[in-house]
Parts: C-alpha cells; structure tokens; sequence
C-alpha cells in the first residue's frame, strides 16, 4: 500500500484516499509549437524503472493536487511537494539523490 | 400534514440505528461552503459574526451546538449554521466580502450529518476510513475529510467521544447503512 504524505492538509493519506494524475512537470506546448512538439506533449511519457516525479490529488481528503517523487522498482517515496513548481525544490532532489545517487529525470538530475 | 413542497426534510428524516453504538441523521443543518484567502481579516471577521467562531487552523474544526466552522482545504471552509438563519447569515457573509476574492454558497440541502455515539464509536468509525483514530492520534477538535468505504466524508470527533460525520446527501443512504452495519451487535473488536 502506497502512503504518501499531502503538503497542503499534513495527511499521511493511503493510496485509496488519493487519485493517480500521472507523469509530474510536463511543459504544456499550445499555440506558437511545432507538430512534433505537441505530439510529445500530448504523448510522450516517461517509463522509468526507478525514481519517478509524479502528480497525485488528495481526492477523498483535501481535494488538492501534489507532486510526489517515488521508486517505481520498489515503491519508496523519496518526498512530496506542492503542485505550484517547475520541478522539484532541492531537498527533494537531495532525498532522491541520498537514495539513488547519480540519478536523473528528464532535465533533472 | 404540511405542505410537502415547502417543508424541508433532511436526507433520511432523522432515521436512527442503535448497536454497539447509537447511529442518527441529526436532521437539517445550516451549512455554507466558503472559498477564499483563509489569512484575510475580512474573511476572518466575516466567519466570526456567522458562526461565532474564528477561522479555524489546518484540519481543526470550532463547533458549538449547530454554528461553527471547519477547515476543508487551504482556502476553503464549511460553516454550520443553524438551518432557518442559513439564507439571513449567506446575505449577511456576501455583505462583509464585497470585493474579497471569496465564494459562499448554501449547501445545506446538498449534504447529510450523522451522529455516532454512546458506545465504542471510534472503532465504528475506523472500520469505514483509512484513518489512525486510536486515542493521541485523533481528538475532538480535529477534523479529516476521508473515505467511508466507497464515498467522500469529513468525520470529525466531540467532546464526549461522539463522531459527527457529513456526507453528500446523493449517498447519505449508503452512509446511515454503512455507520449501522459497523455498529452491529457483536461486531466489536476492542482494539482501542
Ligand atoms: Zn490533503
């Protein structure tokens, strides 16, 4: 049973209480894009086994959208953070990287 | 008989259910949705002649008979007030919040209250949501919005050991069966 932490009500919420929102930080591209571009946004997705960025809400709780960083391998939850950012704050890529070391993720690493 | 038009009835007209614990619908009851800045001084006074109460902080809720208030979400809160002044307290709440980037809404007849009591209502309680209700880590003053079995719900505990629980009045039927079959006779399991 996945437990992730919400950031907004301070829950440590169970999965059943959550609702899966998929890969984290995707950068939407609209008007002024190319096709390929836009293709990517709408379909291309990360699959890593391994440390995962991703969207969550606190659907039965708070009702509040979050990111969570996990392993999709073993299931560990490296931190949570609010929806409000362009990638993970640093002590959540510390975390990652006390656990994973020499991990990356799209741009981040 | 009144006119039954125009008699509000609550979702399940006061049904009760009595085993390990007492289960009620404790009836009609004033309730209003407020979105807004949960830090403004406006807000804040705003809530206070509604309900009586401050604005409460994370998770917490401020409940004196059928007024209060309880925190839902960062920028939302439920106000209970008593059912016939609900429409005379909205007005009065819009009034205080012109200009306020805020939103209040009566909600009264779109949601359902229950009250579990007399008997191990913790552990009535426990059955239904994924929530640590053992005693330290869940107390009167707190309130958790949760799931109970299949639906949504905001569960919070009294003084006397009491839960009140709301749901949305499309499944309050679901939920009085739920609370009851969790206080079935013999269903005890004495681990609080
Ligand atoms: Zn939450």
């Amino acid at each position: 049973m996945l437990t992730l932490h919400c950031p907004y009500c301070g829950v440590n919420a169970d999965e059943t209480e959550l609702d899966a929102g998929g890969e984290a930080h995707i950068k939407r591209h609209g008007p002024g894009s190319d096709d390929n571009q836009f293709h990517d946004y709408l379909f291309t997705r990360e699959n890593p086994k391994g440390v995962h960025l991703e969207r969550w809400r606190h659907a039965a709780g708070c009702g509040k959208w979050f990111h969570a960083a996990r392993c999709t391998a073993t299931l560990e939850v490296f931190g949570t953070y609010p929806a409000q950012v362009y990638e993970p704050p640093q002590d959540i890529k510390d975390a990652i990287s006390a656990k994973r070391p020499g991990w990356s993720w799209r741009e981040f690493e | 008989m009144s006119d039954p038009v125009s008699a509000p009835v609550s979702a399940m007209n006061h049904a009760s259910y009595v085993g390990i614990a007492r289960v009620e619908e404790t009836g009609l009851q004033g309730m209003i949705t407020l979105r807004g800045d949960l830090s403004s001084a406006t807000l804040g006074k705003a809530i206070k002649a509604a309900t009586g109460q401050g604005v409460p902080d994370v998770r917490r809720v401020a409940v004196d008979g059928d007024s209060g208030a309880c925190w839902m979400s960062p920028d939302e809160l439920l106000l209970l007030v008593p059912y016939a002044e609900v429409e005379a307290k909205l007005a009065a709440l819009n009034e205080t919040l012109k200009g306020e980037h805020a939103l209040a809404v009566n909600v009264s007849d779109a949601r359902a209250v229950f009250r579990v009591s007399n008997g191990p209502a913790r552990e009535v309680m426990a059955k239904l949501a994924p929530v640590d209700l053992s005693p330290g880590a869940f107390e009167p003053g707190e309130i958790r919005r949760t799931r109970l079995a299949q639906v949504a719900g905001a569960i919070w505990m009294e003084e006397d050991g009491a839960f009140r629980v709301i749901c949305f009045r499309s499944v309050a039927d679901y939920v009085f069966k739920l609370l009851s079959v969790a206080a079935q006779p013999g269903s005890e399991v004495g681990v609080f």
